[in-house]
């Protein structure tokens, strides 16, 4: 008789988030497969519910792990701390918005309903396995996850050849950065010997390798395969392709949550497991920052079409992101997280305006389709203008608050070049939203032009209630801070 | 009473507020009383305030008043607090009462314009984001309204947007200015990093008690010089001022005269502990800096033939001067010139807009002549401004002048001869401008060259000027009254006449340089200048009334065409042969757009570059991806154990 | 240079005179022997049949799904058999887990057939 299967501990109350976001998904799923006809409002609706379920949850499930301090379980290969706590509210967030831009959307552009849904909550549900992971291969696991479902929301404009194209692009290049992902992991267990975090951290803090040539190019591979989920430069060049093609709503969750996920997954491989290294990637990361945050400038510039521009700027942004994240000190990740939260709230309000804006067809991208927005949509306008000072980081909106403290934490960790460099680029951004602001306000609404009707209500919602939390936050940065600073990531044996 | 200085920001606010949601409902001429009524508000606010911190002993003088914390987290803290002392109460005296004459002024001004309400709805975000520069407690605060009054600027000048021209000229000033913000936030990272705090009150006092190392000191002071020089059009930023002019004249007149460009100064002035802390080379930099700019504007404004350019170069000459005045140590002069400058300027530029008006929107001197018998008041207003300005006495701007000369001597004669060499200009373009537009015949029936028959001059022959209404002449009145005056705040006589300086004390710590040369030196260097600025006024007068000397000699073309930069640059960057263009389109094209667009031009040439990789090809994409591997990879193979 | 390297080194020098072999022997046949292009020759191979029209030929959109529902398929016997042979080991853990991961598929298979994408069409 063979010993029957000990069962590993399963913490089921950290899961919730996982399970809610995964049997959303399949019961939408099986619902819309069973009903013909479902009401329209279903389905989005049932997403946002998914979404504030999760994100009332973390409430408890926060004030749990800091009484508690962080778990570990499933045989040590998933982790829950604080900072995969505020990851995963980021995520939710972005869920409920995009499937708020999106009930509007899909109708308007006369798209069958649920297949966006039930994908968004897979990909949601990826997300949430990418930030708790405290293994390679679950890490590589939730960023398949995560990924698919992304690759599939990039085509789903069924008549936009460009969607279809940026589909295509999408996963023919996420399959070669994923290539990249797991060969390093692969190395990285080669030098290590185990691909769990926690013990890949342990063993590099207490042998010191005598060739340690596989352990850091393992650490190089992973660099690609995740700086392409983020898109920094040298691996960004899809972003802005995909950006311009994929349904704008699709593109709200890309920009807000694959990035969170992504930035969370990179603190967790970078700083957590393979902080010993840090004299090693360091340089590697600055330079990278450097590159991405000038380079996603300079080229923001001369863009003429708005997604583009804002692909050029969440570009930027996470240039920004990897200034604080290099200092790989306490005070680097709670800036990285606090940046999160408020660029994915500066960019689903960005793209919730974006939609409205580009009317029938997901066509109106052109600086055109902006011009003399200021008269025809001045509340529209209004909320635009304040996102993009956002943006743009300029003092009293969150942008500000989050862009001094990244820039803080390198100058901290004594990267004064990079900061300065970090500032020069913020300048010539600035220069993209203004361009956008001019056009609003200052330039004729060029004749031919039709004024467009009412403004959906979903995507006014999230782009009035984005502006406001951007102004909260620009004005009273204190609570976010707070909460930043609190979801510090830990590595916690199983 | 303190307390009520949140009132001094909040009131323009709310009439921001009231006017850009509300603005079109309310309508002309509603909306721009409105707009003068919250700066009236806000000006009584003030003078309250005024007269509080005016009764109290002099280490009383200070106040932080806090509104609410905005950054409390980790160990930068910044609240957002006003400090209320004289120097920052002395800026809003003159910003919103010179501010409030100025809304009075559009409101006639700016009758009949479609934006009429935008147009006032910026006017009081302006103001509001420069008594946030001003009144702010702390660099952050500062940095705010600075970058408030570069974007309001902006908007405002390029208001009549849809001339591309002026449109072009905003984008000019707001990414000259982009060099000016850089220095300041280098200033500002590296003040927190040295003091960790922001506070005014922290980091003055810190770096009075000498707790600085002087190097820290320097760089900070640099960088701040850097931003000051942006904001202040000096040499080389200066590039952005004349161009500025496109916008609405109350604009230039509250922008670029009073207030905004000003802020350069105040900026100086406010930390002039760390100045003194620098090392001894940067208030000489700043001092030639200032003095040289000054020469060099006034060159210019000698040959232009656009009233409103005159005055533009003019300002960049006078700013020259309070640049001079903080070099020499001299903070009570400069925040003296600071003052009468924002009376007799924004006089002038006030009185130069009400002759644009009358001459339907010419702003071309050589057009004007005899325009006193048209507009009495104008030109009665017109000539106290120009005798305050050229430094005749008792006129405001022969006093805070005569200051910052006698200051400058001490510091070194050659600083004072050049200072003295430009008094003598600025007293002959102004004649000049006086002499051109309001004296000899009229010319505005004249035929002009290039005019093909006499139609068009027959057309403006019925057109003959006209006097402003009086909400237009109003403030003209009173701001010459205040031009007249407002040198008597500083007398030089004895200490118990320099009112000014007693006032200031709190908030110069003890910085200010002591003269060092006895009162009959002092009255002959005023007599000096006194007679520099008559033969000033002499001399232009035998030009341009009496026609006794060719024009010619004076309005040399290198004057007119600012120095020709451009060919010197042209000839320094593309070699010999690329001259043959217009003057002044020259100067336009290679200098003014060359340094702004230059920068723009290497910008979108990179961003050329880059967008070579973005072919849309997927196997482009790829291989940078690639590219990108193999160098991360050999990246950490170098720094591996191989 | 550290021994693990040099043990990579072999295989280096290996994989060199390989190259090396290969093309010696390539290029020397081409020095050779005589080059007589026809149009004949440059036709494809294809098993002695005629070939017929461009290489970049579509195939049918349905022969795509049904490679799909074969994947589908195929990925759940490779997770099933080794359940299968060690079902005692799992006891009903294993069970739930396997009827979770079957539901999945299935509710995949079952949304395809309602949407009607395996009707031949």
């Amino acid at each position: 008789m063979i010993a029957a299967l000990t069962t590993p501990y399963v913490a089921w109350w950290a899961l919730v988030p996982l399970i809610t976001f995964a049997v959303a998904g399949f019961l939408l799923l099986t619902v819309a497969s069973l009903v013909r006809r479902l009401p329209a409002v279903l389905a989005p609706a049932w997403t946002a519910v998914a979404g504030l379920g999760v994100l009332l949850y973390l409430v408890p499930m926060w004030s749990r792990v800091g009484r508690d301090g962080a778990d570990s379980f499933l045989a040590g290969t998933v982790g829950v701390d604080r900072s995969s706590i505020f990851v995963t509210g980021i995520l939710a967030v972005a869920v409920i918005a995009a499937a708020l831009i999106s009930r509007d959307y899909l109708p308007r552009e006369d798209l069958p309903g649920v297949e966006l849904y039930v994908l968004l909550l897979m990909s949601a549900a990826g997300g949430v396995v990418m930030a708790s992971a405290n293994d390679l291969i679950v890490l590589f696991l939730g960023l398949e996850i995560l990924s698919i479902a992304v690759y599939v929301l990039a085509a789903l404009h069924l008549r936009r050849i460009e969607s279809q194209e940026a589909a295509l692009k999408y996963f023919l290049l996420g399959a070669f950065s994923s290539a990249f992902l797991l060969y390093g992991i692969a190395l990285v267990y080669g030098a290590t010997g185990s691909t769990n975090m926690v013990r890949i951290s342990a063993f590099l803090a207490q042998n010191v390798l005598v060739d340690d040539a596989m352990l850091l190019a393992g650490l190089g591979l992973l660099l690609v395969g995740l700086g392409f989920k983020v898109a920094v430069v040298p691996f960004h060049a899809w972003t802005p392709d995909v950006y311009q093609g994929a349904p704008t709503p699709v593109v709200a969750w890309m920009a807000a949550g694959v990035k969170a996920a992504g930035f969370a997954a990179l603190m967790r491989v970078f700083v957590l497991t393979l902080g010993t290294y840090v004299s090693d990637w360091r340089p590697a990361f600055q330079v990278i920052a450097a590159a991405t945050v000038l380079a996603g400038a300079v080229v923001a510039v001369v863009q003429t079409d708005v997604k583009r521009m804002l692909a050029y700027s969440s570009i930027v942004h996470a240039g920004f992101i990897l200034v604080g994240l290099q200092a790989a000190t306490d005070r680097g990740n709670s800036s990285v997280l606090a940046y999160l939260a408020v660029y994915a709230f500066l960019t689903v309000g960005s793209f919730a305006v974006v939609t409205v804006v580009s009317g029938t067809g997901d066509a109106s991208h052109g600086l055109d389709a902006y011009r003399g927005m200021g008269r025809r949509h001045p509340a529209l306008a209004g909320v635009f203008t304040v996102l993009l000072l956002g943006q743009a980081g300029i003092p009293f909106t969150g942008g500000f608050v989050v862009k001094l403290g990244v820039l803080a934490a390198a100058v901290d960790g004594g990267a004064y070049w990079l900061a300065g460099v970090a500032m020069l680029a913020a300048a010539v951004a600035a220069f993209v939203y203004l361009r956008l602001l001019v056009a609003m306000y200052l330039e004729e609404v060029p004749s031919g032009t039709e004024t467009s009707g009412a403004v959906p209500l979903g995507a006014l919602v999230v782009a009035v209630a984005s502006a406001v939390i951007v102004l909260v936050v620009g004005l009273v940065p204190g609570p976010l801070l707070d909460l930043a600073r609190d979801a510090v990531p830990v590595l916690v044996a199983g | 009473m303190v307390d009520l200085i949140w009132l001094v920001p909040a009131l323009p606010l709310g009439g921001f507020i009231v006017l850009i949601f509300c603005g079109r409902r309310i309508g002309e001429p509603f909306a721009g009383w409105l707009a003068t009524g919250v700066m009236a508000g806000s000006f009584i606010a003030t003078v309250a305030v005024f007269l509080d911190m005016a009764g109290r002993s002099a280490h009383d003088r200070r106040a932080v008043v806090t509104l609410f914390e905005w950054i409390p987290a980790g160990d930068l803290s910044v609240d957002v607090g006003f400090l209320v002392d004289p120097l920052s109460l002395t800026m809003c005296l003159f910003i919103t009462g010179v501010g409030a004459l100025i809304h009075l002024y559009s409101v006639g001004y700016m009758h009949g314009d479609a934006g009429f309400p935008r147009f006032f709805a910026y006017l009081n975000l302006f103001t509001f984001a420069m008594l946030m520069l001003v009144l702010g407690d702390n660099l952050l605060l500062t940095f705010l309204g600075w970058e408030g009054v570069g974007a309001c600027s902006y908007m405002l000048i390029s208001f009549w947007f849809t001339e591309p021209a002026n449109a072009t000229a905003g984008k000019k000033a707001f990414v000259t200015n982009r060099i000016g913000d850089w220095g300041f936030m280098v200033a500002m990272f590296a003040t927190f990093f040295t003091f960790g705090s922001l506070n005014y009150v922290d980091v003055l006092d810190a770096s009075e008690a000498g707790t600085v190392a002087q190097t820290t000191a320097t760089l900070i002071a640099v960088m701040l010089l850097v931003g000051a020089v942006g904001k202040s059009a000096q040499f080389p930023l200066y590039l952005w001022l004349p161009d500025a002019m496109a916008g609405p004249t109350p604009v230039s007149a509250l922008i670029h005269a009073a207030t905004m460009v000003t802020s350069g100064v105040y900026l100086l002035t406010r930390v002039n502990p760390v100045i003194a802390d620098a090392a001894g080379w940067v208030p000489d930099l700043i001092a030639w800096l200032g003095v040289g700019t000054a020469l060099f504007a006034a060159t210019i404004a000698m040959a232009q033939t656009d009233i409103k350019k005159v005055l533009a170069y003019s300002t960049i000459s006078q700013l020259g001067y309070m640049f001079l005045a903080v070099g020499s140590g001299a903070y009570v002069a400069a925040v003296f010139h600071m003052v009468t400058h924002a009376f007799f300027k924004a006089l002038l530029f006030l009185g130069s807009g009400s002759v644009i008006h009358g001459m339907d929107g010419d702003q071309d001197m050589r057009h004007y002549g005899g325009l006193r018998r048209f507009m009495p008041v104008t030109a009665g207003t017109f000539v106290v401004g120009w005798l305050a300005i050229a430094g005749v006495p008792p006129f405001s701007g022969f006093w805070s002048k005569d200051e910052i000369l006698a200051f400058a001597w001490n510091k070194s004669p050659a600083l004072w001869f050049v200072g003295l060499l430009t008094a003598v200009l600025t007293a002959f373009y102004m004649t000049r401008l006086m002499a051109m537009t309001f004296s000899g015949e009229s010319r505005y029936a004249d035929e002009r060259p290039g005019e093909e028959d006499g139609g068009a001059a027959a057309l403006r022959a019925d057109h003959t000027p006209h006097e402003s209404p009086r909400t237009m002449t109003a403030p003209l009145v009173v701001l010459a009254g205040l031009a007249m005056v407002a040198g008597f705040v500083q007398l030089p006589f004895s200490s118990s006449t320099k009112w000014l300086e007693h006032w200031l004390e709190p908030s110069l710590y003890s910085n200010e340089v002591h003269l060092g040369i006895g009162g009959g030196t002092q009255f002959l260097l005023a007599a000096i200048a006194v007679v520099g600025g008559v033969v000033g006024i002499g001399v232009a007068v035998a030009v341009y009334v009496k026609a006794r000397v060719d024009r010619g000699l004076f309005e040399q073309a290198i004057f007119a065409d600012a120095w020709r930069i451009d060919r010197s640059v042209a000839r320094f960057m593309g070699g010999p042969g690329r001259q043959g263009f217009d003057a002044t389109n020259r100067f336009d094209e290679r200098v003014v757009d060359g340094a702004v667009f230059g920068v723009a031009d290497v910008v979108r040439r990179l961003a050329g570059l880059g967008r070579l990789f973005h072919s849309g090809m997927v196997r482009t994409y790829a291989s940078g991806i690639g590219v990108g591997a193999v160098a991360l990879i050999t990246w950490f193979l170098v720094r591996s154990t191989l | 240079m550290s021994d693990y390297l040099r043990n990579w080194l072999t295989l280096v020098v290996f994989g060199g005179v390989a190259v090396l072999l290969v093309g010696a022997f390539l290029g020397l046949g081409s020095l050779v022997r005589p080059s007589r292009q026809t149009s004949q020759k440059a036709v494809v191979y294809e098993s002695g049949v005629d070939p017929q029209g461009d290489m970049w030929s579509q195939s049918n959109i349905r022969y795509y799904v049904f490679a799909l529902m074969f994947v589908l398929f195929d990925v759940e016997a490779v997770f099933i058999f080794p359940w299968a042979t060690r079902l005692e080991v799992y006891d009903v853990f294993g069970l739930v887990e396997m009827a979770i991961f079957i539901f999945i598929l299935a509710l995949g298979l079952f949304y395809a057939w309602r949407k009607g994408l395996l009707r031949w069409i």
